[in-house]
């Protein structure tokens, strides 16, 4: 467990669409990088060198004060074996643990039942986005499904209070437990109700907030600014989760990529600025993901599906520094013209579960992986 | 009339469509099912949209470009006030099937024509339709065929074509996925401009011999000199096409099913009614026509009521056609279009070429919010036509007991068929005030207060969620 007296919270950037490891953190003394991706390669004179090694594309330039004071963490060759190479399918297995068969229950849905059990807090889970990652998917498990914190409430329209306090009232009884059979009914009836609970509580998220930071004006930061808000505010909220994509880059890589990370790495940056300005940095840490990494050739214009991919981990209590192996981009060691995964992406998590949000792992990645020493 | 053959006509026309008035229905059970059927079947019977009305009030509409967020208003205005719902049902259907959004591509106008390919070809043959498809500019650049080259092969259009467009995964190899990839090479468009500060060019396919890979090709099983059609030929002959088509088709109009890609390890809910289907396809060389008559006149569609929750599209246009008034083209248009944005479906501009998850998947706490809350806010306003035609025929019964005025509204907001528990709520609310009186000016004025409340409550009900 951490030395914090603040509850543990983990922040969650979902990298959608395959993000290219090799073009992130790249292997620039790697003679193979150049020879496999004479277009989408970085220049060497532009890679952000972190040292002998490997480099950040320089997009990444706002993370680099991160990695020198050591709260970034960079975790090798993280997957699975066998890769399907489908977006969605290798996106199922990072949100369910389950490489093999078909999962419905989320991961972060299984943490969030463990750190409140008997469901006290509607908003211990907070999603930032229209849909629900099926990482947090699990029945009965309430998540805060957040579009835009400012229009989130129930019956907005009806303007005259005590009306809508009487529709609000009848609302509650329609949607109540007893009314109701079988799971889709039970399921809209505990969503509409948890709903209606999370809206009464996150409305305070806004109007407490106070900040000098300036986020910059693009999707990924006001999701990760509403992040802030909701945990400054102090609603006993522990797992806060967005995505950004798509870094789906089969084709014109160059720019479309560096746009990406330009975008991320800002927000990401005004992120820990701001936390940190308002003393509520010391309890947080960020995962960045992706369903895989990218192939090693280029197609001349982009790279396709690959398998082996990258996590960071960001945060003042993360240990900074390299995690396990960069996997080889010799052509005998490849498997499909991919890199193969050397860390399984279950050891990520139960690394996060127990010895940061000090929860039980194996019931919640299904088995017994090996730790990375990140925190 | 008889309630039963109003609450059928109702499904087949929420289904087939995006629901219909009272007025509508009582036409329609007079036509009879079949007949009706028949005439959504055959969407050249009836008058086409005035596209040119829509461009008078509503300029932008025609080739939106790159106007953030008013790429769907034309398709609204379509949705909304078409005489042939079933080809407008079909368009969304593809849509979601071959999701292909301005996120990438970048410009509506593009999609829109996609749009309009799904209606012109959409009830047509499926070979035919999915040949258009690999020929769409749009799609060409959203899965990346023009950067599929003979010396360079470009695996993403390879792969969706077979995972998400026609087989489903787990039917076929790494080995096909690359084959039938090759066989695409070429397959390009053009003018490759950059894009303009107000949008891009209009695209037009190009097939480029040279950079066509002329090469033999081994795909399932099959080895020739394959091009393009030659891999949509085999894979129309597959019969994980016909399952897969059949599953689409049962999973948008009969009842919510597993995601796509559960398919391959989930069985269908109905076997039967997936095997009814697929050989409806098969036996008629890949007609959708022909497949969804089957479908329509089938027990399994007509005992499927209230059987799947409704998408956004379904929510926003179905409300708009009810509460009426949305005929013409008026300001406020964009903003409509939005709506289903916010409830997590942004026409033109699906997540991912997987489309949206569908079923229980489109709700969760935020969504379900702006689903009643845009709903509620409709259905308040008494003074729209659709609303006002539900208050005549209440009050033309004359007076009416909190009972009768609940039951009447339910069953014009459907009819909706809700639990004994539910409507016990509902007439305890409406009990509050007595009997519905028409008697006097003020008494007028504060029964259609009531059931402006009645009818807030009945969106806001789960039940309403459901299609």
């Amino acid at each position: 467990m951490t030395s914090t007296k603040k509850d543990p919270v983990l922040v969650v950037l979902q990298l959608t669409g395959g993000n290219d490891y090799m073009n992130t953190v790249i292997p620039h003394a790697e003679p193979l990088y150049r020879e496999k991706r004479p277009v989408v390669g970085v220049a060497d004179e532009r890679i952000l060198k972190l040292n002998d090694s490997i480099g950040f594309h320089p997009e990444l330039a706002p993370l680099r004060r991160f990695w020198d004071d050591g709260n970034m963490a960079i975790v090798h060759g993280v997957g699975y074996a066998n890769s399907p190479r489908s977006h969605f399918r290798s996106m199922d297995i990072w949100h369910t643990c389950e490489p093999d068969k078909l999962g419905t229950e989320g991961w972060l849905g299984r943490a969030t039942r463990d750190i409140d059990p008997n469901k006290e807090n509607v908003v211990t889970a907070v999603s930032f986005g229209p849909s629900l990652p099926r990482a947090l998917a699990l029945p009965g498990v309430p998540v805060a499904c957040v579009d835009d914190l400012e229009n989130f409430g129930m019956l907005t329209s009806i303007q005259e209070e005590m009306q809508r306090e009487k529709i609000i009232n009848r609302f509650s009884r329609l949607y109540s437990p007893t009314i109701g059979s079988g799971f889709v009914m039970d399921y809209l009836g505990q969503t509409g109700l948890d709903g209606l609970k999370a809206a009464d509580i996150l409305k305070v998220a806004p109007e407490q907030y106070s900040s000098s930071v300036e986020y910059p004006d693009t999707p990924i930061a006001r999701k990760l600014k509403g992040i802030s808000q909701v945990h400054q505010a102090n609603l006993g909220s522990r797992v806060l989760y967005c995505d950004h994509g798509s870094f789906d880059s089969h084709s014109n890589q160059v720019g479309m990529h560096d746009g990406l990370w330009r975008d991320v790495s800002a927000a990401v940056s005004s992120f820990f600025d701001d936390l940190r300005e308002n003393d509520a940095a010391d309890n947080v840490i960020l995962l960045m993901f992706s369903e895989f990494g990218r192939r090693v050739h280029d197609n001349g214009s982009g790279t396709d599906h690959g398998a082996a991919g990258l996590v960071l981990m960001m945060g003042d209590p993360v240990k900074g520094g390299e995690y396990g192996e960069y996997p080889s981009s010799k052509p005998e060691d490849l498997e499909q013209g991919d890199l193969v995964p050397n860390t399984d992406f279950r050891g990520v998590y139960t690394t996060i579960l127990e010895d940061w949000m000090g929860l039980d792992a194996n019931p919640i990645v299904s088995g017994q992986f090996e730790k990375v020493p990140f925190i | 009339m008889a309630s039963q053959d109003i609450a059928l006509m109702a499904h087949l026309m929420r289904r087939a469509g995006f629901g219909a008035t009272r007025e509508e229905l009582e036409e329609r059970v007079a036509k009879g099912y079949e007949a009706t059927v028949d005439e959504l079947l055959d969407p050249e019977s009836q008058p086409a949209i005035d596209r040119y009305e829509l461009i008078r009030y509503q300029p932008w509409t025609w080739r939106p470009g790159t106007i953030q967020g008013m790429g769907s208003a034309e398709w609204l205005h379509f949705m909304i006030n078409t005489k042939r719902p079933l080809e407008e049902k079909m368009a969304l259907f593809w849509h979601q099937i071959f999701a292909t959004g301005v996120s990438k591509v970048d410009h509506y106008d593009e999609i829109t024509r996609m749009v309009a390919l799904f209606r012109e070809k959409g009830m047509g043959n499926y070979k035919d339709l999915l040949l258009e498809v690999a020929k769409n500019p749009a799609m060409i650049y959203w899965l990346d065929n023009f950067e599929n080259h003979a010396d360079a092969v470009n695996e993403n259009w390879g792969r969706e074509l077979l995972e998400l467009f026609s087989m489903g995964v787990g039917t076929y190899t790494e080995v096909d996925v690359r084959e039938a990839s090759r066989a695409f090479t070429g397959w390009t468009f053009e003018p490759k401009l950059p894009r303009g500060p107000i949008g891009r060019h209009d695209w037009q396919f190009q097939y480029l011999p040279e950079d066509h890979d002329d090469g033999e090709k081994s795909f399932l099983g099959e080895t020739g000199n394959f091009n393009g059609e030659d891999i949509i030929n085999i894979i129309c002959e597959h019969p994980a096409t016909a399952t897969f088509i059949a599953r689409h088709l049962y999973n948008f109009f009969v009842a919510d099913e597993a995601q796509v890609p559960a398919w391959q390890v989930t069985p269908p809910k109905d076997e039967d009614a997936i095997d009814l289907l697929a050989d409806a396809f098969v036996d008629s060389g890949c007609d959708i026509t022909a497949t969804l008559r089957v479908l329509f006149n089938s027990d399994f569609f007509k005992n499927a009521r209230y059987a799947r929750l409704k998408s956004p599209a379904e929510v926003v246009v179905g409300t708009l056609r009810l509460v009426g008034g949305f005929e013409f083209p008026g300001p406020g248009l964009g903003e409509m279009a939005r709506q289903p944005t916010y409830m997590g479906q942004d026409l033109l501009n699906p997540p991912s070429v997987e489309g949206w998850h569908t079923g229980v998947e489109w709700i969760n706490s935020g969504s379900l919010m702006r689903r009643i809350n845009f709903t509620a806010d409709m259905v308040s306003d008494v003074s729209r036509p659709g609303i006002r035609s539900m208050i005549s025929r209440m009050q033309a019964q004359g007076d009416l007991t909190p009972q009768a005025m609940v039951d009447n509204c339910l069953d014009l907001m459907g009819p909706l068929e809700v639990d004994d528990a539910t409507r016990q709520e509902l007439v305890t609310h409406a009990e509050v005030g007595g009997t519905v009186s028409w008697a006097t000016d003020s008494d007028v004025s504060a029964s259609e207060e009531r059931i402006s409340e009645m009818l807030q409550l009945i969106v806001s009900l789960r039940d309403y969620q459901y299609a």
